[in-house]
């Protein structure tokens, strides 16, 4: 009958060009495959951290006396135990755990952003987009005393580079530097595209546009830099 | 001269909807405190336990960034699984690597 025939209709339109399957825009649709394949890059780096990680002998002794050696993977909460200004103390976590806080609120007053995009709120775009890049900043600088501290040694020792450290074997900072490195390239690139729309907001180019939806894409690509983050917190500092 | 109006009608903020952003927040904030206190309250190498709790942690605070703040939760279907079914690959990479890397483990005469 003519109902049945209009149903068969609107499937044939769906996939049939000139309309949005997903109901999102192409823009949107494609920055999630793009996540969706980065995805992929930075679980295939976890995962062959967990391979290499599981093919060296644990620490089996008591948590107290722990020392580094290349003979056992080291324990986590020995060597990342610094903080800025105060030099020899042990404070195991306490930074990344700083560092994790900072880049959680970033995604945050990035929703905030969006959400006021999507209400043509430009001085709140502006005002959260700001809070954002401030927290992508912070947590670079965080990342960069991280690296340092961990390649000018602790305690005396001799550091860490590609080929050899004092916390542990070889790969324990091979694949520190890579994986965080990796992240870090992403929150840098991450923190550069969140200007650069800061900066189309405040010149009113969004504005004249008529939608903010720029602000939810990059949204999205600093959201995802948030949820490495938080695989790479967890396989590094807390497993 | 006067300022063309280019920004058009500013629509007020739904209080609700802040909210919620803010209580999922909260949510993250809490779980994050939480692997704190199991990490620092339980110092020392392994045990299966810690470390399927901590997955496990991670994986609820993924699911809340993804769904809620990367709105996936309220996308058409059809998007929700052409991105949730793909990782069903990686669940398998992590498996098949893990067994791997005992392996070698194993075979290196530990």
């Amino acid at each position: 009958m003519a109902s049945s025939a209009i149903v068969v209709e609107e499937h044939k339109n769906l996939w049939g060009g000139g309309v949005e399957p997903m109901k999102v825009s192409y823009g949107k649709l494609m920055m999630w495959f793009f996540l969706l394949s980065d995805a992929f890059t930075f679980s295939s780096l976890l995962v062959t951290y967990g391979l290499i990680r599981f093919s060296h002998m644990a620490y089996e002794g008591p948590y107290e006396s722990f020392e580094f050696s290349a003979a056992h993977w080291p324990l986590p909460d020995f060597v990342f135990d610094g903080l800025p200004l105060l030099h020899g103390g042990h404070y195991p976590l306490v930074f990344v755990g700083i560092m994790t806080f900072i880049l959680i609120l970033s995604s945050v007053t990035m929703v905030l952003a969006v959400e006021a995009g999507q209400r043509n709120d430009r001085v709140a775009v502006e005002k959260w987009m700001l809070w954002t890049i401030l927290g992508g900043l912070i947590f670079l600088s965080c990342q960069a005393w991280e690296w340092s501290h961990f390649i000018s040694g602790k305690d005396g020792g001799i550091g860490a580079n590609l080929s050899i450290n004092q916390y542990g074997p070889p790969n324990f900072a091979a694949l520190f530097f890579f994986i965080t490195g990796f992240h870090g390239f992403h929150v840098f690139s991450g923190v550069v595209i969140n200007f650069i729309i800061f900066y189309q907001a405040t010149t009113g180019v969004l504005a004249r546009r008529g939608t903010y939806e720029m602000v939810e894409k990059v949204g999205l690509y600093w959201h995802f830099v948030d949820l490495v983050w938080v695989f790479v917190f967890t396989f590094f500092y807390l497993i | 001269m006067e300022q063309e109006n280019i920004d058009g009608n500013v629509i007020p903020a739904d209080k609700a909807k802040i909210r919620k952003i803010w209580k999922v927040t909260a949510i993250l904030g809490a779980i994050t405190i939480a692997e704190f206190i199991i990490a620092l309250g339980f110092p020392g190498a392994g045990g299966h336990f810690k470390t399927a709790t901590f997955i496990i942690m991670t994986l609820v605070k993924a699911g809340y960034i993804v769904s809620e703040f990367m709105h996936l939760g309220h996308e058409a279907k059809s998007l929700i699984y052409s991105i949730l079914l793909p990782c069903i690959f990686v669940l398998w990479l992590i498996l098949a690597l893990l067994l791997q890397g005992t392996a070698i483990f194993e075979a290196l005469g530990f």
